[in-house]
């Protein structure tokens, strides 16, 4: 796997929030790659700093008050953020496509399905207009919407949540983008639905030979489909590593925390155990590790060292003191 | 729809009932003779009586009304007390004038209103945004009448390249069709009249644009910061669409709604006849026509034309309702 050449690779990745309260660090710190055709998993509670990682990788970090303000976005070998807005334009959508978490408010209510399909081919494509309507039954029919010539010609008030988020699905795959980000793609959706929808990213991924990032809070959907996780917390990669390792062998305090949370189907019921306390304020970080207060094992020197990612099995990254003994550090 | 459409002019017909007894009493109320204001004050007391009795007037009021609805059903809007002409044919000449003039008025305040309260969102706290909102806030509050006042003095006095009253500059020519003067001069290629009277419809026109144009601007600018945070927003964003299709389509169409209710309602309000400056650039349409009426007891004129203004407002209400349809396909008409 490490030989193949990363299509995507963010390196030490820093956005903030500029605002009158003091300045947010959302992303603060972030290293990832993503290879072709394969599912990276990125989970974490709200405000972890998932959704901005995937706005800053498109461009989309409303400016002002967020700025990125360190680190490099490389895709396919191109550091996205030295883009002008015109050349990001043309990766958005057809390189680099996006499916967002509500479906319900993710299309826009005024325009029928099929003008924002064919509108999003025709901005990327040099096709004619009958040839985008042509391409949007195709994709319909793909997803498995029923009768799409019909349905095209419909708003999308008349789709279901889940019918919904299939038209998103099928407007994202519009123009065969290399890389999916689906953030939060089934969190809104009835659970015999989300299952549905996975199945059809594992699919269309199989399909049409693309890399999907996956955005989201809950262990089960990255069981089913990633390669590899990455845990975030307050902004920052606690744990990056293969998924099976991650479920065997989770090694982060904080993973093992959010692996205990899930509630198990087992004849006796046992008690849930929570990670106690909030995620902290990210305009005021503690000194130290940031997970450090809500810590099962933390140490004294946790409160004043914040720990480096490293590697402490193969491939299998680990952002605590628990464990820096026996690594080698990779990102400052 | 036509369902919807006639169930809503057959609701028509309960508000003008109520709007026709309501222009009755209100006149009636208003201290003052038609019969005094006719003769003027040396009229003897015989005169007076006499005319009073010729136009009905000492009739009890159940008969006065009763005549108003009567004639009116049998489509006669009636005949001025004072110039003994009749209503619906003034008013043939007078509405296309108010119309004309509230037309012009509201491209203007939508053209200039809508496209400054675009900006003004895209650009939120620009130097564009405040200065058209502060322009705006300006618009809004100033005096139609000081600001007509003050055009004619710029415009007409100082420098003298705008007429300061009418429609039509005397010794120009126009044959009338519609009595709208530019369709008319387009019409018959009277190119003279045509460039005469759009001369004359600069300044009411603009006049009557401002606090139009300064709600379109304001309503228009805080729809659109609304829109322009919802979620279809950042979609049509991360399909890597040009922002101004994102903004002129995505968000636009959006936003219209609340901004057609203004348009709508500022435009039957015009179109009822804009007293103010149909009175100060001497513009002959129905709110100077009224006016008029008023000042000159002229019963029969106030009470028609304060129905015909009734039916044109709830016209322009009902076309605004449905033309909320082509812009939102969620609304549906029960």
């Amino acid at each position: 796997m490490k030989s193949v050449k990363p299509l995507l690779e963010v390196k030490n990745l820093h956005t903030h929030f500029f605002t009158k309260a003091g300045v947010v660090r959302a992303v603060d710190g972030v290293s990832f790659d993503v290879k072709p055709g394969e599912t990276i998993g990125i989970v974490g509670e709200s405000g972890s700093g998932k959704s901005i990682t995937a706005m800053s990788i498109l461009g989309l970090i409303p400016s002002p008050p967020g700025k990125i303000v360190d680190g490099e976005i490389n895709f396919k070998g191109d550091n996205l953020l030295k883009k002008t807005e015109k050349q990001m334009r043309q990766i958005r959508g057809k390189e680099i496509a996006m499916v967002f978490q509500d479906p319900m408010t993710s299309l826009n209510p005024v325009f029928t399905v099929e003008k924002q399909m064919v509108e999003t081919i025709l901005a990327h494509e040099k096709v004619t207009k009958k040839q985008a309507q042509q391409r949007a039954v195709e994709l319909l029919n793909m997803v498995g919407i029923p009768d799409p010539k019909k349905r095209l010609k419909n708003y999308p008030h008349e789709f279901s949540g889940g019918m919904r988020q299939r038209v998103m699905i099928a407007m994202a795959l519009s123009c065969n983008p290399s890389l999916l980000i689906a953030d939060e793609p089934t969190t809104a959706l009835d659970v015999t639905i989300q299952a549905q929808i996975l199945e059809l990213f594992k699919k269309m991924q199989k399909e049409l030979d693309m890399a999907i990032i996956m955005i989201t809070h809950d262990l089960g959907v990255v069981s089913e489909v990633c390669d590899r996780v990455m845990v975030m917390y307050a902004g920052k990669p606690a744990e990056f590593t293969q998924t099976k390792k991650l479920f065997d062998n989770g090694r982060h305090p904080y993973t093992t925390g959010l692996m205990n949370s899930i509630p198990k189907i087992t004849p006796n019921k046992e008690k849930l155990q929570p990670i106690k306390g909030l995620p902290p304020d990210l305009r005021s970080l503690p000194q130290g590790c940031s997970f450090a207060p809500r810590c099962n094992h933390v140490m004294a020197s946790c409160l004043t060292n914040d720990p480096t990612l490293s590697e402490v099995d193969d491939n299998h990254f680990v952002r605590c003191l628990l464990y820096e003994q026996s690594k080698k550090a990779v990102t400052t | 729809m036509i369902k919807y459409i006639s169930r809503r002019l057959l609701m028509l017909i309960p508000v003008l009932i109520g709007v026709s007894i309501l222009a009755f009493s209100l006149i009636h109320l208003v201290p003052g003779d038609p019969a005094r204001s006719i003769l003027g004050e040396k009229a003897t007391q015989s005169q007076l009586e006499a005319l009073q009795e010729e136009l009905g007037l000492n009739d009890p009021y159940y008969v006065q009304y009763g005549r108003f609805l009567g004639d009116i059903l049998k489509g006669n809007l009636g005949e001025s007390i004072q110039s003994k002409e009749s209503i619906g044919v003034e008013l043939l000449h007078k509405l296309p004038a108010t119309i004309e003039l509230a037309v012009f008025a509201m491209i203007v305040a939508i053209i200039v209103g809508v496209i400054a309260g675009v900006i003004a969102a895209v650009k939120q706290y620009s130097w564009f945004d405040n200065m058209s909102m502060t322009a705006a806030l300006f618009g809004v509050s100033m005096p139609i009448f000081w600001l007509g006042l003050m055009m004619i003095w710029l415009f007409s006095v100082t420098f003298d390249i705008l007429p300061p009253s009418g429609r039509l500059s005397t010794g120009v020519e126009l044959h009338t069709i519609t009595n709208f003067y530019l369709l008319d001069s387009i019409l018959t290629g009277n190119w003279l009249a045509f460039k005469d009277s759009f001369s004359h419809l600069l300044m009411p026109g603009l006049a009557l644009a401002t606090i139009p144009m300064a709600i379109i601007a304001r309503m228009t600018r805080s729809s659109m910061l609304e829109v322009m945070r919802q979620d279809y927003i950042r979609t049509a964003n991360a399909k890597g669409l040009k922002k101004t299709l994102i903004v002129f389509q995505h968000a636009l169409k959006n936003a219209s709604l609340p901004v057609l209710t203004v348009i709508g309602l500022q435009f039957g309000l015009l179109l009822g006849g804009a007293v103010l400056t149909e009175t100060i650039f001497s513009w002959p349409g129905i709110g100077r026509y009224v006016y008029l009426a008023v000042l000159g007891r002229d019963y029969p004129v106030v009470q028609s034309t304060i129905l015909i203004i009734a039916i044109i407002f709830v016209l322009v209400n009902l076309i605004t309702d449905i033309l909320y349809k082509y812009l939102d396909p969620r609304i549906k008409f029960e």
